[in-house]
């Protein structure tokens, strides 16, 4: 991965540049905002101080203290503005500093935000971000992937993207979106990846995964950092003459069951790697599904590879040992490989 | 009560109060028919607190209702045959069978907010309604409703004091009814008047006596009008008493007698009837036509709700998402020029100012700066050398008076981190 310099000046035009994620993030907000008044960004030292991980230097300066809102440290009451702020025509974003302190605001999440358009027939079109992910030693409370708490509630949407190209095209899609749509930043990706974004506004569909490498030996689905993860062991097991075919999920709910299913019955064997923890995690989603749709062009078991069973560990060498890597996929999908 | 509003006012008050009582009576009967599917809960005895806080909005304004806020429905435009519905489920509701109750909305004519059953959940998104028509400059008031029971949440903390920190168009109305269901507001809140708190929100607030209507009208028509005119949210706690128990189950047998005597005795719609009355405004012939009016009408609503039918099953597959514009058409409503709130006109130079700050007032008492870092230097750095090694906490922590702006902690590689709480 390429070693990017930080964020940039905020600025809409990049001309078919190289832009870190962060860099695509901050572009996306600042071009969402110009687009469309209603916009409005709302959290945690996101103003004055442009955001802990600086994903909003410069908005404030752009858009004013009615735009870009510093709140309390009150979770619960920056989503429940967001909502009722949605209510009344606007489309904030709220930043959760890190999305660890999502959970503070589950109730507000998961019971106002998510049931009101099936209930009362109101949207709230706004958009829930933040910075999460392991393996920058952040610790148990700054590294974690809450985002199946969310992918079991229907009427939520959750995107967790893995390149600046989809960063952007997707958080433009998520604030122009009608229902409320969770955006999770893998944090490790903000200025560790650069990649190319074009210069005109364009948006990425939502529940669309993309095929990233194609393979005929077995299909590999993963999302955000350990999509990059995947490519790096599909390029080791390229040497060895197993081809992988690497899918980026990109949108975890609603999940692009067709895309999976087409690579599946193409490939007949299928590896799962998340960062997020194994029980529970969107693997064992996945495996409903190709048993209920696929279990007939299925010559291997579903195996994955995902983060322990535990909360993530503060320590480098228990971290790493918790987290997923290239070697550990490539060892399972040798395996798979064999049936 | 004192004479200050017009004769239509005062009878407005008077019809709503009865409505609302005679949609809840009504209700009951409906319940003990058997055809209310879910839980049924009552407001007996705490109509004026509905009724006259909603009174004191505007058409334009918005509410967020409670589950014992039905005349507050009634008085912003909602039919009894709709609350009949959501109570029995039926597919004319307007929730269409998929929530019962008060749990129901209209963002679009009637600019109602649905409540959840988690109590406090509605202060943080009023108060997002409130800064939201603040924003758009429609001049609108935001209002909603809390128990003393569910005042003890930590939402309502959060909700009220981002309201305050905003200076929202908000009014909360704290309906301290003394139960929440069977724990005594003793149990709840260790304070004689939960109005206190406002206080430490930095905000105004009332106490009004929850069952004279027009005191409540006059209170919160003076509250809506302050928080319009830009004053900040506000408090108003009403007093009253939970005649029923928490629900239509519930017997309310740990509510002592003594208690439950001396506030039948204030019942606010007997009370309002005495008041009416000594003051000419309305006579037997006057009850009389209320009364008729509501009974006609309430044999037809309820006539049209027993005659809605249950929803298809199938309907409940539908509507988890917003389809696009064919389903909703989002479009903000702007009252003021939208050039206000874009570039040029919208930047701003990214710095706090704090007033006060660098004129070199004392820095004591009530009007003091909030500090910066106008603080004094550390006095002792080398003192803090001996913590350091017994605490195990870093040394060589940057001396204030070096650099009293620079204490930067070193971020982690690739990420900067921010210490939080």
């Amino acid at each position: 991965m390429a070693k990017a310099n930080g964020a940039g000046t905020n600025g809409s035009a990049s001309d078919g540049m190289q832009v870190t994620f962060l860099e695509a993030i901050k572009q996306a907000m600042f071009e969402e905002m110009e687009r469309d008044p209603a916009v409005i960004l709302i959290g945690e030292d996101v103003g004055v101080y442009g955001g802990a991980f600086k994903t909003s230097e410069g908005l404030l300066e752009r858009f004013g203290w009615e735009r870009v809102i510093d709140t309390p440290i009150s979770e619960s009451a920056i989503i429940g503005a967001a909502c009722g702020m949605s209510y009344c025509g606007l489309r904030p974003i709220c930043e959760m500093q890190f999305i660890d302190f999502i959970v503070c605001a589950f109730n507000q999440i998961t019971n106002f935000v998510a049931k009101g358009h099936y209930l009362w027939n109101a949207p709230a079109p706004m958009v829930i971000r933040g910075p999460s992910g392991g393996g920058v030693h952040g610790g148990p409370f700054h590294s974690a992937n809450p985002e199946m708490y969310f992918v079991h509630t229907p009427g939520l949407k959750v995107i967790y993207p893995s390149t600046p190209y989809d960063a952007k095209g997707l958080l433009k899609a998520a604030v122009r979106d009608n229902n409320p749509v969770l955006f999770f930043e893998h944090k490790f990706l903000y200025r560790r990846i650069k990649g190319e974004v074009p210069a005109g506004d364009y948006t990425v569909p939502i529940g669309k995964a993309v095929v990233r490498r194609e393979g005929k030996h077995l299909t590999i689905l993963s999302y955000a950092a350990m999509m990059h993860t995947s490519l790096e062991a599909a390029e080791a097991l390229a040497k060895e003459g197993i081809e992988a075919e690497v899918i980026d999920l990109r949108t975890l709910l609603p999940l692009d069951e067709e895309t999976i299913l087409t690579s599946v019955k193409k490939t007949n064997k299928c590896l799962v790697v998340h960062e997020d923890t194994k029980t529970g995690g969107i693997a064992g989603e996945i495996a409903a599904i190709l048993c209920e749709k696929a279990f007939g062009d299925l010559d291997g078991p579903l195996m994955r590879v995902t983060s322990l069973d535990t909360p993530v560990p503060y320590a480098p060498t228990l971290e790493e040992h918790f987290l997923p890597n290239a070697k550990k996929v490539f060892a399972a999908a040798k395996e798979l490989a064999r049936y | 009560m004192k004479k200050e509003l017009t004769r239509q006012q005062y009878l407005d008050l008077y019809y709503y109060m009865r409505l609302n009582r005679a949609v809840e009576d009504m209700m009951v009967k409906l319940f003990r028919q058997n055809k209310i599917v879910g839980g049924l809960y009552s407001s007996l005895g705490q109509e004026a607190i509905s009724v006259g806080t909603a009174y004191a909005l505007e058409k334009k304004d918005w509410l967020a209702p409670m589950i014992r806020n039905i005349g507050a429905l009634l008085v912003k435009g909602v039919r009894p045959r709709d609350i009949f519905m959501q109570h029995m489920a039926k597919y004319d509701s307007p929730t269409k069978g998929k929530d019962g109750t008060s749990h129901f909305g209209d963002l679009d004519v009637l600019h109602i907010v649905s409540p959840i059953s988690m109590l406090g959940d509605l202060i943080p998104v009023m108060t997002g309604v409130a800064m939201a028509g603040r924003y758009l400059g429609q001049k609108t008031v935001a209002m909603t409703w809390i128990g003393d029971g569910g005042s003890s949440t930590g939402v309502f903390h959060e909700g009220l004091n981002f309201a305050a920190v905003q200076k929202a168009p908000f009014v909360l109305i704290l309906e301290n009814n003394l139960w929440a269901y069977s724990t005594p507001v003793r149990k709840q809140v260790p304070l004689e008047n939960l109005a206190d708190r406002a206080k430490a929100y930095g905000i105004e607030s009332y106490i009004v006596d929850g069952n004279d209507v027009v005191a409540v009208y006059s209170t919160a028509k003076e509250a809506v009008e302050r928080a319009r005119a830009g004053e900040g949210p506000i408090l108003i706690e009403a007093k009253s008493f939970r005649r029923l128990g928490h629900a239509q189950h519930d017997a309310a047998e740990y509510v002592p007698k003594e208690m439950r005597a001396y506030w039948e005795a204030r019942d606010p719609i007997a009370l309002y009837e005495k008041f009416l009355s000594s003051e000419k405004l309305l006579d037997a012939q006057g009850k009389k036509e209320v009364e008729q009016k509501i009974d006609t009408l309430l044999a037809a609503e309820r006539e049209f709700a027993e005659n809605s039918p249950m929803p298809p099953a199938e309907l409940a597959e539908t509507g988890v998402y917003c389809t696009g514009d064919g389903c909703h058409k989002i479009r903000a409503k702007w009252e003021r020029p939208i050039a206000e709130v874009t570039p040029p006109r919208s930047s701003v130079k990214a710095v706090w100012t704090v007033p006060g700050f660098g004129s070199g007032k004392g820095s004591g008492g009530a009007n003091a700066p909030i500090h910066f870092g106008d603080t004094k230097p550390a006095e002792d750095v080398a003192g803090n050398g001996t913590r350091s090694a017994k605490g195990g906490k870093p040394a060589g922590k940057t001396p204030a008076k070096v650099a009293p702006k620079k204490i930067v902690k070193a971020a982690p590689a690739g990420a900067s981190r921010k210490a939080r709480r």
